[in-house]
C-alpha cells in the first residue's frame, strides 16, 4: 500500500511569554492510501494543530511532512494553498459553507481555485451532488438546507478535485444522531471506493466507526489501535 | 480567474444594495464634483477669453513717437509721422495680418439743424468696423470706392442718432462735420461702454481719404490698427511690423524707433491666468470631495474584510492563493471606482448643462477632463482598495476559519 502521509519527528510548538507549549511533541505517523483514521483524545491534547498541520493550514516547528511522497515543511504559503487545493478535501464541524452561494456553487469553489472553466466546474459540482443525494438541491442556499445536508454538500465539496487524503474535523459535532450516522455512512462508503479519510472527533461512539483509532494526550500520539 | 473575481464583485456588491450605494454615492459626487467645476471654471476662461476678444485682444495699434527716445520725449502721436503708405506697405508684407487700417482722428462740433453735439470724428478705411466689432444696423458702412473717390458720407453711433436727430432715422440725411456736409449712409449697432469707461456709440467713421484730404487737410495718419489673426500671432506679426516700420523709417541698427507699437496681450495673459486659478480652485475643492470618497471606499473595503474574514478562510482553506484573495477584494474596489467613476461623469455632465440652463453661467465640458476624473477615481479604489485587499489576503486561514 502506498503512502499517503509520513510524520517524522514533528514538533509544534508555541511560545506564551516565558512558557513554552509544545502542542505535538516528536509526532510520527504513517497513513497508508484507503485506510480511516480517527484521531481522538481530550480538548487541548494536540488534536487541532494536528489537524492542521495534516491539513497544509500550518506548518510544523520542526520535522519533516511528506504528503503523497513530497516533502511539506518548506512550502511557503501560496505552494500550501495549491497543495490544500489539489491535494486535501477538507470537512468541517460548523460546514463552512459560503452562505450567499448556491449549492453547487459551493462545491465547485474548489475548482476555481484549481482553474478550472466554469462550465466543467458546475458539470463536475452537479455530479458530486447527485454522488451525495442532494441532486434536488443544486440550487439551494447553505441556510435553506438542514445541518446533515449541509454537511453533504460540504463533503461533495471535499471530493470535487479528486485528493488524496480527507480531512474531517469532527464532522459531526454539530450534527443529531441521525444526521451523524448518515455522514458516517457517506464516510464508510467513500473509504470503500479507495478514498483515506483521516477524521478527529470526541464521540467514541463515531470513533468507533472508523478502522484505526490513533489517540492523542499532550501532544503525543499514546495509543494507535487498528481494527 | 480575472473573469471570476469581477463576478464575484458584482455579485458581492448587488448583495449588499445599500452599502454599495453610499460607497457608491461618494464617487458619484466626487467625480461629478470635479467635472462640474472643472466645466464651470473652463467656462469662466472661455467667457474672459471671448470678453478680451471683443475687446480686441489680438489688436496692434502703431503710433508715432518713440517709448525709448533718450532726453525729452515727445508726446506719442506727434514727431516723426506715420503714413498711409507705411499701411499699405504692412499689408502687403504680413502675411498674419487679418486687417491693416490707417487711422486719422480730431474732434469737431457736428451739426444737423439746430442740434450739435461735440465728438471725436475718426477717418479710416472700410475694415476699421470688423476690427473694432461694430456692425450696421442701418444703411450701409462706406467702401472703397468712397475711399477712392473721397465722397463726404459718414458712419455714426447711437450716440449721435440720439443727440442729433431726435425724430431718428437719420439716413440719407445730412450732417455738417466743422463747416463741411457729410451723408450719413449708416448707422451702427450699439455696443455700450468700453471696459475704459468710453461710449463705444459716440462715434463718427469717414473714408480715411476724405477725413485727410477734404475735412483736416493733413498728409500723415495718427495711427495705425493692425489685427492679427489670432491672438497667438501677435507677437510675430508685432515684430515683423516694427521692422517693416524701422526699414522704412531708416533707422539704424541701434537707433531708437520713431514709433511705438502696443497690444492687449498682456491684459489677455492676466485675464487667462486669473482664469485659470479660478479652474484651478474649483478643481481643487472637487477634487477634495473624490478623496473623501475614495475615503469612504476604503472604509466599507475594510468592515467587508471583517466581516468576510470567514469567507476569506474558508476560500484560503480551499486553496486560494494570497493573488486570488488581494485580486478579488482589488477588483471590488477598483468596480465601485470604474461604477462610480461612470455615473459621476453623467452626474458631472448633467450639472454642467444644468448650471448653464439655469444659472446661466457659461460651462464648457473637457473630454480630457472626464477621461482624467474617471482614470482618477479608478485609481482612487485602487489606492484605497489595496491596504484593505492586503489585510485580506494575509490573513491566517487557521485564525481566519476560526473567527465568528
Amino acid at each position: 500500500m502506498a503512502e499517503v502521509i509520513r510524520l517524522e519527528d514533528i514538533m509544534k510548538t508555541y511560545v506564551m511569554g516565558d512558557t513554552i507549549l509544545h502542542a505535538l511533541n516528536h509526532v510520527h505517523l504513517e497513513v497508508t492510501n484507503g485506510e480511516f483514521m480517527a484521531i481522538m483524545g481530550p480538548s487541548g491534547s494536540g488534536k487541532s494543530t494536528m489537524m492542521n498541520i495534516l491539513g497544509c493550514l500550518d506548518r510544523p516547528t520542526s520535522g519533516k511532512y511528506y504528503l503523497d511522497g513530497k516533502e511539506i515543511a518548506g512550502y511557503d504559503d501560496d505552494e500550501l494553498a495549491q497543495t490544500r487545493n489539489a491535494k486535501i478535501g477538507f470537512v468541517f464541524q460548523n460546514f463552512n459553507l459560503l452562505p450567499k452561494l448556491t449549492a453547487q456553487a459551493n462545491v465547485a469553489l474548489p475548482l476555481v481555485y484549481a482553474g478550472v472553466p466554469e462550465d466543467e466546474r458546475m458539470e463536475r459540482a452537479k455530479q458530486a451532488l447527485v454522488a451525495v443525494g442532494l441532486g434536488e438541491r443544486l440550487d439551494h442556499k447553505p441556510n435553506e438546507m438542514s445541518g446533515g445536508q449541509r454537511q453533504r454538500v460540504a463533503i461533495a465539496r471535499a471530493l470535487i478535485n479528486n485528493p488524496a487524503i480527507i480531512m474531517a474535523d469532527e464532522p459531526t459535532g454539530n450534527l443529531d444522531t441521525k444526521s451523524s450516522y448518515e455522514i458516517m455512512d457517506i464516510f464508510k462508503a467513500m473509504n470503500n471506493e479507495g478514498k483515506t479519510v483521516v477524521m478527529v472527533t470526541h464521540e467514541p461512539d463515531i470513533g468507533e466507526q472508523t478502522k484505526r483509532i490513533l489517540v492523542m494526550r499532550d501532544g503525543q500520539l499514546v495509543s494507535d489501535e487498528r481494527r | 480567474m480575472f473573469n471570476e473575481s469581477i463576478k464575484m464583485a458584482l455579485e458581492g456588491m448587488v448583495a449588499n444594495k445599500l452599502r454599495t450605494f453610499l460607497t457608491l454615492l461618494g464617487i458619484i459626487i466626487g467625480v461629478g464634483a470635479v467635472i462640474a467645476m472643472v466645466s464651470l471654471g473652463f467656462g469662466v476662461k472661455e467667457q474672459v477669453k471671448n470678453n478680451i476678444s471683443r475687446l480686441g485682444s489680438n489688436l496692434l495699434i502703431v503710433q508715432s513717437g518713440g517709448r525709448t527716445a533718450t532726453g525729452a520725449r515727445i508726446q506719442a502721436g506727434s514727431g516723426a509721422r506715420l503714413t498711409y503708405d507705411d499701411a499699405k506697405a504692412i499689408e502687403k508684407s504680413v502675411d498674419d495680418a487679418l486687417y491693416v487700417a490707417p487711422m486719422v482722428s480730431k474732434g469737431y462740433q457736428v451739426v444737423v439743424g439746430n442740434q450739435n453735439w461735440t465728438t471725436n470724428v475718426q477717418g479710416a478705411p472700410p475694415n476699421i468696423l470688423d476690427i473694432r466689432d461694430y456692425t450696421v444696423e442701418e444703411g450701409r458702412n462706406f467702401n472703397n470706392r468712397d475711399m477712392t473717390s473721397r465722397t463726404r458720407v459718414c458712419v455714426i453711433g447711437k450716440t449721435i442718432v440720439d443727440n442729433l436727430f431726435p425724430e431718428g432715422d437719420p439716413v440719407g440725411k445730412t450732417m455738417r462735420i466743422g463747416k463741411a456736409p457729410f451723408t450719413v449712409i449708416g448707422v451702427l449697432g450699439a455696443k455700450g461702454q468700453s471696459a475704459m469707461g468710453q461710449d463705444q456709440d459716440d462715434v463718427v467713421f469717414v473714408p480715411l481719404t476724405t477725413a485727410m484730404n477734404r475735412l483736416m487737410g493733413i498728409t500723415y495718419v495718427n495711427n495705425i490698427t493692425i489685427q492679427a489673426k489670432n491672438e497667438n500671432v501677435v507677437d510675430s506679426v508685432q515684430g515683423e511690423v516694427e521692422q517693416i516700420l524701422r526699414e522704412r523709417h531708416r533707422i539704424k541698427a541701434g537707433g531708437d524707433d520713431d514709433f511705438t507699437v502696443r497690444n492687449l496681450a498682456a491684459l489677455m495673459d492676466t485675464m487667462m491666468e486669473t482664469a485659470n486659478t479660478i479652474t484651478m480652485l474649483l478643481g481643487c475643492i472637487a477634487a477634495i470631495s473624490l478623496l473623501v470618497g475614495g475615503i469612504g471606499i476604503m472604509n466599507i473595503m475594510l468592515v467587508s474584510v471583517t466581516e468576510r474574514t470567514r469567507e476569506i478562510g474558508i476560500r484560503k482553506a480551499l486553496g486560494a492563493t494570497y493573488h486570488n484573495i488581494l485580486l478579488q477584494f482589488l477588483i471590488e474596489a477598483m468596480v465601485i471606482g470604474v461604477v462610480g467613476g461612470v455615473l459621476g461623469v453623467l452626474l458631472g455632465v448633467a450639472s454642467s448643462y444644468g448650471i448653464s440652463k439655469f444659472a446661466g453661467w457659461n460651462t464648457v465640458i473637457s473630454v480630457p477632463t472626464i477621461i482624467i476624473a474617471v482614470v482618477f477615481s479608478v485609481g482612487i479604489g485602487l489606492f484605497f482598495g489595496i491596504y484593505p485587499a492586503r489585510k485580506a489576503a494575509l490573513l491566517d486561514p487557521i485564525d481566519a476559519l476560526r473567527y465568528e
